[in-house]
């Protein structure tokens, strides 16, 4: 890494994993992901894909913001925020949730942790220290605190990682169900593991302090040699999220506190995630703005489409008929899909066209010169990829 | 009224897809597999505890995708991975690494030759422009020279119009490449003699050529024009091993309603007035249908299940000069760790591809000088692959497999008949072949399959134990595949088809011949047709 003092302020910073990244990053393809440096791939997009799909693979969670909230009203702080019942959350388990401006727009989706009646763990892909200090305003004993630095987190997702932990010698970890939540000593600390990911596979992310990352990471790898253990960065990720039907800020929506154009944010209803907001439980922020849509249905929704062809559906608009007259939507999110061998997309199409023809208006490159295609769509209302592996207690080897 | 509207003989992968289209369009179907496993030559078998061998086909890229997609064989079970590199061996210490990255494969040429470094580019431009032709061909049905039809006429003219899209100087060379030897083909471009192996190779897999030989050119190409998820000419495998292939189209047939019968051996298919109206099985039962699908080589076909007196005059003649020579052997190994290889680096990329014992081009010619014999090579070309690197489902954790295709092995030797002894001695060869790269690897075994044609011929039932169900040269391609006349896999009886590979696209795992077979016998059916259309056009 270049060290050159006068340039420190722009410089992304290294991942607690970094000194064993840099090995293995052969092709030196680096990004950044809230201010660390961040692995696009590091051998091939693809090989590592089929790594999460075959094997099994790490990638660098640390990066994504953690935020411990703690107190006597760290429970109803939260119930207020996200649009879920955090009361139904289990000790030791986790919830995907979202929250929401008072309009109803979604502001970002994460996980909850509920480590104890009175701590809880909130994950999430950008910063949101803000919105959270602001939620905690008029609650009595919450604190907010940042521990993004202080918590190295490792994602471990393939039809390996079972038996990779396995071998690692974390005794238990079969018993641990989807979502689940468990401890185990590691080198007088706690290393915690949780059963979640985000790719749709059998999975777990694991979470260490930082002072013992390279530990873990050598352990690791010793474990998963003969399994397949392969670092892969963003690029797999998002293959894997596409086909598992999950969504990705800055594709699928626009976090509505970062979105100047009116309504050029996403309601959870547009994104097909109707199934986290709880009309039951109290108050919630966005919750009246969510009743009236839910009541007179969403402008858009997401929608999942196989298309036919094998040329990628990125950017390309959607119409009603072969002809493209009438635009009614846009993909946020296409690729082939090497599982399913199927061309995949996720798409905001107005509602109210949803149930009649779809077809995509598709360009591509072929030696320089520009084509064209419309295609048609066939909307899916499943995952394009599930496996039952993911669901399995205990899991197979493989 | 028969017992079934159709029956396949032979549950290999093409019968499989053969009876999932017939099934999809509603008939009452039944697949029957001699024995008492389904997969034909694409199956996996475990022979040693905890092992599970890819026996016959080993690696996978012909699978057309159109047919993958439209049968979901994702949703039973189906997933192909493609590989990461290969390695050539020379004769002594040199290696050739093609990595899986474009630019570190020229960096390792220029190494061998800057002036090859620079023609692979030319190389592999040309092979996928005809590559990229032959593919628009491979999901549709050979038209029929002699006829008037406006079918036939409108295919001709189909064809014509891709050809004169090549423009007048490639169409030349183009029919010029059809005749040609692999080592002519190659000389237009290449001077390094281990780069040339190298590049030979795959244009003697399979085959009774010599990378000498004219027509093997075509045989390279048919190994390039195959593609895992549009990447033409790369290979994968199949998770599970190639058995996983038929038993997810198993799977998908059996979705559709066919019955798939193991233990099912067919002694004779029945003839009534010129008509196919079922089978006898070697166990004396009789099954009828309206339709009977042989997925058996034309070979096998004419003169071992049928009654030549049902044949109209010449077709025995032709079956039984059908080409389908034996000429490769194959040897599983299981081992009890990883081998590791001398002059090449500890690189886990590079391990998790093939290795292609190719030695020089004098090399391959000489084994070849032994087949010819009647004799196998002390010396001989083996293309391996380690599938366990990868593919956790098929080897214990730490513990490896190897497949080893071994170019080349007589189907009937000089000496008299294959023995158990000499079946050995011939594994022999392949292991100490290996071993001078591998010092050491002989104490990895713990296990050996080694097949010679005569193992081919009897497990699986190909002809003389050739891969291809018939050889790939142009005198048996296209329209004259099987036979001159036969190419839509009509058969000379009535309401019998062909679904193998001894049918238009000919051999590999594709699928292809069994779903083109399935749309010709839907059409005849006046039924809708099942059968996707190829999905890569506009490549």
């Amino acid at each position: 890494m270049n060290t050159d003092p006068r340039f420190a302020g722009e410089r992304p910073k290294p991942s607690p994993f970094y000194p064993r990244q840099k090995e293995l990053n052969i092709r030196e393809a680096w990004s950044i992901w809230n201010g660390y440096k961040f692995a696009d791939y590091y051998y091939d997009a693809e090989y590592e894909y089929f790594c999460i799909r075959n094997l099994c693979g790490t990638y660098d969670i640390t990066p994504m913001q953690k935020y411990e909230i703690q107190g006597r009203d760290a429970e109803a702080m939260l119930n207020r925020m996200v649009t879920r019942d955090v009361t139904k959350i289990g000790l030791n388990r986790v919830a995907y949730c979202l929250w929401c401006t008072d309009d109803g727009r979604m502001i970002d989706d994460g996980t909850i942790f509920k480590l104890a009646d009175d701590r809880f763990m909130l994950t999430c892909g950008s910063s949101c220290i803000a919105w959270l200090e602001m939620s905690a305003f008029g609650f009595d004993d919450v604190t907010v605190t940042d521990i993004t630095d202080d918590l190295a987190a490792l994602s471990l997702q393939g039809p390996t990682s079972f038996a990779t932990l396995k071998r690692m010698g974390l005794e238990g970890i079969e018993a641990a169900r989807p979502f689940d939540i468990m401890f185990f000593p590691f080198h007088g600390e706690t290393l915690m593991v949780s059963r979640t990911g985000f790719t749709g596979d059998l999975g777990y992310e694991l979470w260490i302090p930082p002072a013992l990352a390279l530990d873990l990471w050598d352990e690791l790898y010793a474990a998963g040699e003969d399994y397949g253990i392969q670092p892969y960065g963003e690029a797999a990720t998002n293959m894997a999220r596409l086909e598992a039907g999950f969504i990705m800020p800055a594709m699928e929506f626009n976090e509505a506190l970062r979105t100047v154009n009116f309504e050029h944010d996403q309601t959870p209803f547009e994104l097909n995630l109707g199934w986290l907001v709880d009309f039951k439980k109290p108050h919630f922020s966005g919750r009246a703005a969510l009743l009236n849509e839910k009541q007179r249905g969403s402008r858009y929704t997401l929608t999942k489409l196989d298309i036919e062809g094998n040329r990628p559906a990125e950017g390309a608009w959607i119409y009603t008929n072969k002809r493209c007259t009438k635009h009614i939507g846009y993909v946020t999110s296409a690729m082939w899909s090497p599982a399913v061998k199927a061309n995949i997309a996720l798409a905001m199409i107005e509602t109210k066209h949803l149930d009649g023809e779809l077809w995509a208006e598709i360009y591509y490159e072929k030696e320089l010169r520009h084509y064209g295609r419309v295609a048609k769509c066939i909307k899916k209302d499943k995952p394009f990829w599930t496996h039952a592996r993911a669901r399995q207690t205990p899991p197979a080897d493989y | 009224m028969s017992d079934y509207d159709a029956l396949v003989i032979g549950a290999g992968h093409n019968g499989l897809t053969n009876a999932a289209y017939l099934a999809k369009a509603g008939l009452n179907v039944v697949v029957l597999e001699k024995n008492d496993y389904i997969g034909g030559a694409a199956v996996s078998r475990e022979l040693e505890k905890g092992w599970t061998y890819s026996n016959c086909s080993y690696v996978c890229s012909m699978m057309r995708q159109a047919i993958h997609r439209d049968l979901d064989l994702g949703s039973h079970g189906l997933i192909l991975v493609p590989y990461l590199a290969t390695i050539n061996f020379g004769d002594g210490d040199e290696r050739l690494i093609h990595y899986h990255d474009e630019a570190a494969t020229h960096l390792e040429l220029k190494r061998h030759s800057p002036h090859d470094a620079d023609a692979m580019h030319r190389f592999q431009t040309d092979l996928s422009r005809y590559a990229m032709l032959i593919r628009k061909t491979l999901m549709r049905t050979p038209p029929d020279p002699t006829s008037f039809k406006p079918r036939d006429l409108m295919e001709f003219l189909w064809l014509a119009k891709q050809f004169w899209k090549l423009g007048e100087k490639e169409l030349y060379e183009y029919v010029r490449f059809f005749t040609m030897s692999a080592s002519e083909f190659l000389d237009d471009y290449f001077e390094n003699d281990m780069i040339r192996a190298a590049m030979a190779s795959p244009g003697i897999i399979g085959t009774a050529l010599g990378v000498q030989s004219p027509g093997s050119s075509y045989i390279l190409l048919h190994h390039v024009m195959g593609d895992v998820d549009g990447s033409i000419g790369a290979w994968g495998l199949a998770r599970g091993g190639m058995g996983a292939i038929s038993r997810a189209i198993a799977s998908a047939a059996q979705g559709f309603g066919a019955e798939i019968r193991t233990n099912a051996g067919v002694r004779q298919v029945l003839v009534k007035d010129g008509k196919a109206c079922g089978v006898a099985l070697e166990n004396g039962d009789e099954i009828t249908a309206n339709i009977v699908v042989s997925n058996l080589d034309a070979k096998r076909t004419f003169t071992r299940i049928m009654d030549k007196n049902d044949l109209p005059d010449g077709i025995y003649e032709k079956a039984k000069n059908f080409k389908i020579r034996g000429s490769s052997g194959k040897v599983n190994i299981a081992l009890s760790g990883m081998p590791t290889f001398t002059h090449v680096p500890d690189n886990k990329y590079v391990n998790r591809g093939g290795q292609a014992f190719t030695g020089s081009m004098e090399t391959m010619e000489r084994a070849y000088d032994c087949w010819k014999r009647g004799t196998w090579s002390d010396d001989p070309f083996v293309e391996s692959v380690i599938p366990s690197a990868w593919d956790p489902t098929v080897a214990p954790p730490g513990k490896h497999w190897m497949s080893n295709f071994v170019q080349y092995c007589p189907p009937t030797l000089a000496d008299g008949p294959w023995t158990p002894e000499k079946r050995d001695a011939f594994g022999e060869s392949v292991i100490s072949k290996i071993e001078r790269y591998s010092p050491g690897f002989r104490d990895l075994i713990v296990h050996m399959e080694v097949r010679t044609p005569h193992e081919i011929e009897n497990e699986v039932g190909l002809t003389e134990g050739n891969i291809f169900q018939g050889e790939l040269t142009i005198d048996q391609l296209f329209f004259n595949r099987p036979f001159p006349g036969y190419g839509q896999y009509r058969m000379p009886v009535k309401n019998m088809y062909m679904s193998g590979s001894s049918t238009h696209p000919g051999g590999g795992v594709s699928a292809v011949c069994g779903a083109n077979s399935a749309r010709e016998i839907l059409m005849d059916l006046r039924k809708p047709n099942t059968v996707p259309e190829d999905d890569f056009y506009d490549e």
